[in-house]
């Protein structure tokens, strides 16, 4: 089954949806192994237990929608789904989180709409926002990296996830947090007096991003999704950062490069907005669709309430995508653009 | 018209029409103060006080009013039931009233009280008109108290929290809390979390229809081999 939805005229793709997702899982995990270097093993114990739940979930959403479970299991959709999720939340997360952001994938995101091919939303994206607007404090503590704080083991990851009350880790602000709670200094102090500081946009995450690029550039060349959404939306978050940034005051909101290898920005171009279902169906409106995302992110980033704004962006412009493509159709081969005036 | 039996009437009522479940009407309320067992109940009594009064007056006044003004005068008389009910409340639930604040006075918006003065009761006598506009809003009610309750118990991990603001002092202590260190989902509180339930609750309603309707379907006498076809010579194989 090949469930990609491109615009006419339609060639054959080559590729099945579960070597689609396939590709997709295995390009997440160079970002993985840096996030498990400097974070611990949390996020891997995530992904691996919230696998398991989303397996469950489908199939028990299949069950009561009556359709025959297994080629919807065997596809990896629901993997690729979960293994996202898992790695947007913050590592040593309580079970109930993890589950509770599961069920809210996979249910409302996806089954709740018709399953995969018609969720009008990001399933990862709504499960994420339903767990940061109902846990705002359990969303928002992230483990210090290693170097700044004790790295936790595998036992303690364990023990995080499953007696959440047992387990006392190590958290810290994550810079894109510093940078908003600090207004009031200078860049040069803030990087001065805050240890996580360091470089580009602080130990870890500058990392973490470039490794999700790599990732994702790997699957672009490999023909999966095109390069027109993480372009339009890593340029428009350049353009829009060099336009606030003064390059001293922390108020103008750091520079490109801070918000180029910052929080989820990397994983975002390449993983969340290149979703297929989802996001806008041409090149033209992948361009413009991966652009707004960055001007969002920009926005709620440097001016909102949130430290990061991936999901939310996400979310809007999903609102948005049928709007973008009514108007970044292409012309059908050997017709000409129509012109006001022959409607 | 004839007017329908009891028995149809109660069933419409409750479940095969029932005014948020299948009707979609009133959603507004509905959504809106759903948050609590206690604001549901307050906000179920005031829209069943409404409905009840409203099908009485119309059902009296039904053969002196004429067709072109109808409306107009059934919406005086709904919106002077609301005022009494606005009244009442204020002086017995104060701090109820408070907090129902501005959806009181819009019952008499509540596509159900008007829907209900025009389609039966400015039709029917009196005692149909009475009894369809409390089981109206007995069906309204419950599933108002339903979602107030799923809702309450999600989002706050217990259940009929503030009864005193209805039922007096001695209420206060109706309060259970199902584990003290729940970790509450907001959400369900928040205006998503009342679409949310409320597509499930009407999901779950569809279900159980449809469910239905297959028993029945299995329930018909099954064709047995043998058996003659009507009209139609020769056997079923």
């Amino acid at each position: 089954m090949s469930f990609l939805r491109i615009t006419s005229p339609h060639g054959h793709g080559p590729l099945t949806t579960a070597q689609v997702m396939q590709t997709v899982l295995l390009a997440t995990l160079p970002g993985v192994v840096v996030l498990t270097w400097f974070f611990g093993p949390g996020t891997l114990i995530n992904i691996l237990f919230g696998g398991a739940v989303a397996l469950a979930c489908e199939y028990a959403s299949l069950w009561l929608r009556d359709r025959e479970p297994a080629p919807y299991l065997s596809d990896y959709s629901v993997l690729v789904t979960s293994t996202l999720l898992c790695i947007a939340l913050p590592p040593y997360a309580p079970w109930w989180l993890v589950t509770t952001g599961i069920l809210a994938s996979v249910i409302l995101g996806k089954h709740v709409f018709g399953g995969l091919g018609y969720n009008p939303f990001n399933p990862a994206m709504v499960g994420y926002v339903v767990l940061l607007i109902s846990f705002p404090l359990q969303m928002s503590t992230w483990q210090a990296p290693r170097g700044l704080g004790e790295v936790p083991g595998l036992g303690d990851s364990v023990t995080a996830l499953l007696t959440p009350g047992a387990y006392d880790g190590v958290t810290m602000a994550t810079p894109l947090d510093l940078l908003r709670q600090n207004k009031g200094l200078l860049l040069d102090d803030l990087y001065a007096q805050a240890p996580q500081m360091v470089q580009w946009a602080g130990i870890g995450w500058e990392w973490v991003n470039i490794e999700f690029q790599a990732g994702g550039v790997w699957v672009i060349y490999g023909g999966v999704f095109t390069w027109h959404a993480p372009v339009g939306m890593l340029v428009m978050l350049g353009l829009c950062a060099a336009a606030g940034f003064d390059s001293g005051s922390s108020e103008s909101g750091g520079s490109p490069l801070f918000h180029w290898l910052s929080g989820a920005t990397m994983f975002g171009a390449f993983f969340i907005i290149t979703d297929p279902v989802s996001g806008a169906t041409s090149n033209r409106g992948r361009l413009l669709f991966g652009a707004l995302v960055g001007l969002l992110l920009y926005l709620i980033r440097v001016h909102g309430n949130y430290p990061d704004a991936l999901a939310f962006a996400v979310l809007i412009l999903n609102f948005a995508a049928p709007f973008i493509d009514q108007y970044t159709q292409p012309v059908t081969y050997g017709h000409r653009p129509q012109r006001e005036d022959e409607e | 018209m004839t007017t329908p039996s009891y028995a149809t009437l109660t069933h419409n009522g409750l479940w095969k029409n029932n005014p948020a479940l299948v009707q979609l009407l009133g959603l507004c309320p509905l959504l809106a103060v759903s948050a609590s067992v206690v604001n549901s109940l307050g906000l179920a009594a005031a829209t069943l006080f409404v409905l009840v009064s409203s099908n009485l007056c119309v059902s009296l006044v039904r053969n002196v009013v004429s067709e072109t003004i109808r409306l107009p005068v059934f919406v005086m008389i709904i919106a002077a039931a609301v005022t009494a009910i606005e009244l009442l409340m204020q002086a017995y639930t104060y701090e109820l009233y408070q907090i129902l604040g501005i959806f009181l006075p819009l019952i008499t918006t509540n596509c159900i009280i008007l829907g209900r003065a025009d389609a039966f009761a400015a039709k029917n006598p009196l005692l149909p008109s009475l009894y369809d506009g409390f089981i109206m809003g007995v069906g309204f009610g419950a599933v108002l108290v339903v979602l107030g309750a799923i809702r309450e118990l999600l989002g706050t991990g217990g259940l009929f929290a503030n009864m005193q603001l209805l039922f007096g002092e001695s209420a206060r202590n109706w309060h259970f809390v199902i584990s003290e260190d729940y970790p509450a989902l907001l959400l369900a509180i928040l205006p998503p979390g009342a679409f949310i339930v409320t597509g499930f609750l009407i999901a779950a309603k569809n279900a159980a229809d449809n469910a239905a309707k297959r028993r029945a379907e299995a329930a018909r006498a099954p064709v047995v081999a043998g058996a003659k076809r009507v009209r139609v010579t020769g056997k079923i194989s």
